[in-house]
């Protein structure tokens, strides 16, 4: 579904990521963990088409096309989905209003009829259910005044009502307690098929509890450094991320040495 | 002739032809306060930003007297939604037109001003006629007056509710020449009363229209006036619009304007405190492109003590648009527990677009909450990255924007027809 080949990329003249390959296929969950710096929010901007962010080398295929020449809202409409870290606060946009044009604007770009109000509707109270989220919170202004808590599950409710066929959740747990946490998981899981794929990317493997990843990547200094599956988060949760730098840096040194 | 020298002969002319009128005397002092200050130039500090003399340099023909030719089916192209339900008062090149004027509802009385200054009204004519220039100390403010033959004077009696709203409509007929247009209106509302105002402008024809308006207002106590003004006049349209409202006693006061289009367009909105414990919200929007210049002054002048004003300003400027913002608050020193608040929010969408913002206290009273802010920049990138992430085009994304930022000033328009007409107008603009 998504290939992630040699992607380089930084902000005005900071190289941040260097040479990043990943693989995602349909109906898997990847979770991407990292040190602070490492380039995990980097990543998800990329793959969205935040503006700031310049792309100096690789590519990334999703589902058959390049990902890198589309727009932003093209690429929803293909079916990306970000799961914001800091979601925005737009004052005087209905949340509802927001989701309904989000919706319908995905459906034209498909060539799919728009939902009228019944229909949307119908489909907003399905998914309100899902979130536990309630009507008083969508007819506020978008994300303003929302606490940590409802911006996220605000998030999880916009993924649900798209139904992208990938999610990236960028730090979707940070900050969140345990409640929150559940309830955005079950989101999360309810919403997993054959059809779509999760990236979760996390500081912490708290949120892998309730969400289990089939795999597990580490990022630091720009680069995938290790792969392997649950037992990987487990491991990074114990011993932390200076495990991780002592062995690449070792590493590093060995390959130094060696070239020498 | 230049325009001072066709002011003197016309003035002389309108003295001769109406020596018996009331207001004679009247436009005699104002005619010499307008030969005194002049036109504004940059050099008078309330005028720092808007060059009005620039208007002054074309050749107008001011309408002061005559009717133009002017039919109920001509002013059809300019009614508002909802005029079914509405007085209409239309003006056309700055005279009162009552044929074409329609008033609906029982208990509003609308005369020509003057009438009013002759009978059983001539003492609220006399004591409240030209306020505004005690604090308007320009030759714009002078020449409205000194021209003044006649306008309109409404007046809504002790206690009741005028349920139907006014709607004003400023026509200017520019087809053939240029024209300068000066309405003016008193207005009085009685202890408990109520009004609502809707005031818009238009010009008929391609060559230049210049409207110097002045309305001024008296709120009795317990009384409620309700005031919104819309402006999306073409291009060849430029204006002095004057809303000089008087709280004699402790009343409520809402004033909302709305500016979309126009040459230059100056408001003056003033707001003068005289009870205690009256309350006054002031909006404004505007959202200009092309070469428009739209400048909002506004006072608030505390008086009397425990008055609350509320002042929000909010601007969207594209193109080459300019922009300005000047409010000053006083606080008299007998204005204890005043609470004043004001906040001017600015969006340039354009390299080439600027807003100038002032915010002015004046405070001598030592009790008070006071508050003031402004802001300008440009349009948040992060709200629109959000919701292009979300699959909405960036042109229909930074619409929702905007309306989303003018929405706390459009949510203060309380008739729905011309909430609905105003979002239209919005939407437009903003080429959906």
């Amino acid at each position: 579904m998504l290939t992630i080949s040699n992607l380089h990329a930084g902000i005005e003249d900071k190289k941040i990521l260097k040479g990043l390959n990943l693989e995602i296929k349909a109906g898997e969950v990847h979770a991407i963990m990292g040190p602070n710096g490492a380039g995990k929010s980097t990543l998800a901007s990329v793959l969205a088409g935040r503006q700031d962010y310049e792309v100096t080398e690789g590519s990334v295929e999703f589902l058959g096309k390049e990902l890198l020449d589309l727009a932003p809202e093209e690429r929803a409409g293909e079916g990306l989905f970000l799961g914001f870290q800091y979601p925005v606060e737009i004052p005087g946009l209905s949340t509802t209003n927001f989701i309904k044009t989000a919706v319908n604007e995905i459906r034209k770009y498909r060539g799919q009829d728009t939902l009228d109000a019944v229909a949307f509707l119908k489909l907003m109270k399905e998914k309100m259910a899902l979130m536990n989220i309630d009507q008083t919170l969508l007819s506020r202004s978008l994300n303003e005044g929302f606490s940590g808590g409802e911006k996220k599950r605000n998030e999880i409710f916009q993924m649900a009502m798209i139904d992208p066929k990938l999610a990236i959740l960028d730090e979707t747990d940070s900050g969140l307690d345990i409640d929150a946490i559940r309830i955005v998981s079950n989101g999360v899981n309810k919403l997993r098929s054959k059809d779509n794929a999760v990236l979760l990317i996390t500081h912490y493997q708290r949120l892998l509890d309730y969400i289990v990843p089939d795999f597990v990547h580490v990022l630091y200094n720009g680069r995938i450094v290790k792969s392997g599956t649950k037992e990987l988060a487990l491991e990074l949760e114990e011993k932390g991320y200076d495990f991780i730098k002592n062995e690449i840096n070792e590493d590093e040194e060995v390959s130094i040495a060696e070239k020498h | 002739m230049n325009m001072t020298e066709l002011f003197k002969d016309q003035f002389a002319q309108l003295q001769a032809e109406d020596k018996d009128s009331k207001l004679s005397a009247v436009r005699e002092q104002a005619f010499s306060a307008f030969n005194e200050f002049g036109i504004p130039t940059v050099r008078h500090e309330e005028w720092k930003y808007t060059r009005i003399g620039t208007l002054f340099a074309k050749d107008y023909k001011s309408q002061v007297s005559g009717q133009p030719n002017f039919s109920a089916k001509d002013v059809d192209a300019y009614r508002l939604p909802g005029h079914k339900e509405a007085n209409e008062l239309v003006f056309v090149n700055g005279q009162f037109a009552d044929k074409l004027s329609t008033i609906r509802s029982k208990d509003l009385t609308v005369l020509h001003l003057a009438e009013a200054a002759k009978n059983e009204y001539s003492e609220i004519v006399s004591k409240h006629f030209g306020h505004s220039s005690d604090y308007l100390k320009d030759g714009i403010n002078a020449l409205n007056t000194a021209f003044v033959k006649d306008g309109i004077f409404i007046h809504v009696k002790r206690s009741k509710i005028i349920e139907e709203p006014v709607y004003i409509y400023n026509i200017t007929d520019a087809a053939a020449e240029n024209i300068l247009a000066q309405p003016r209106s008193l207005i009085y509302l009685s202890e408990n009363a109520q009004l609502q105002i809707i005031e818009t402008f238009a010009t008929r024809g391609t060559e230049d229209s210049f409207t110097n308006q002045i309305m001024e207002v008296i709120v009795e106590k317990d009384a409620r006036f309700e005031y919104c003004k819309i402006q999306n006049d073409s291009a060849n349209a430029s204006q002095v619009s004057t809303t000089h409202i008087r709280q004699t006693g402790t009343s409520y006061v809402n004033a909302i304007i709305v500016s979309l289009n126009g040459e230059i367009v100056r408001n003056n909105t003033n707001v003068v405190m005289e009870a205690p414990h009256c309350e006054a919200h002031l909006y404004g929007l505007y959202f200009q492109k092309g070469n428009s210049h739209i400048d909002n002054h506004t006072i608030v002048d505390n008086v009397m003590p425990h008055c609350f004003s509320n002042e929000l300003y909010k601007g969207m400027m594209d193109e080459n648009s300019t922009g300005v913002f000047n409010g000053k608050i006083f606080v008299r020193q007998p204005a204890q527990k005043t609470n004043a608040f004001q906040s001017n929010k600015n969006i340039l969408l354009s390299n080439n677009a600027s807003v100038n913002t002032k915010p002015q206290l004046e405070i001598f009273a030592d009790d008070v909450k006071c508050s003031h802010g402004c802001t300008i920049g440009q349009l948040d990138e992060e709200g629109l990255f959000y919701l292009q992430s979300r699959g909405i085009p960036e042109k229909i994304a930074k619409s929702m924007l905007l309306v989303g930022f003018a929405s706390d000033i459009l949510d203060k328009i309380n008739l729905p027809h011309i909430r609905t007409y105003v979002d239209h107008l919005v939407a437009e603009r903003l080429g959906n």
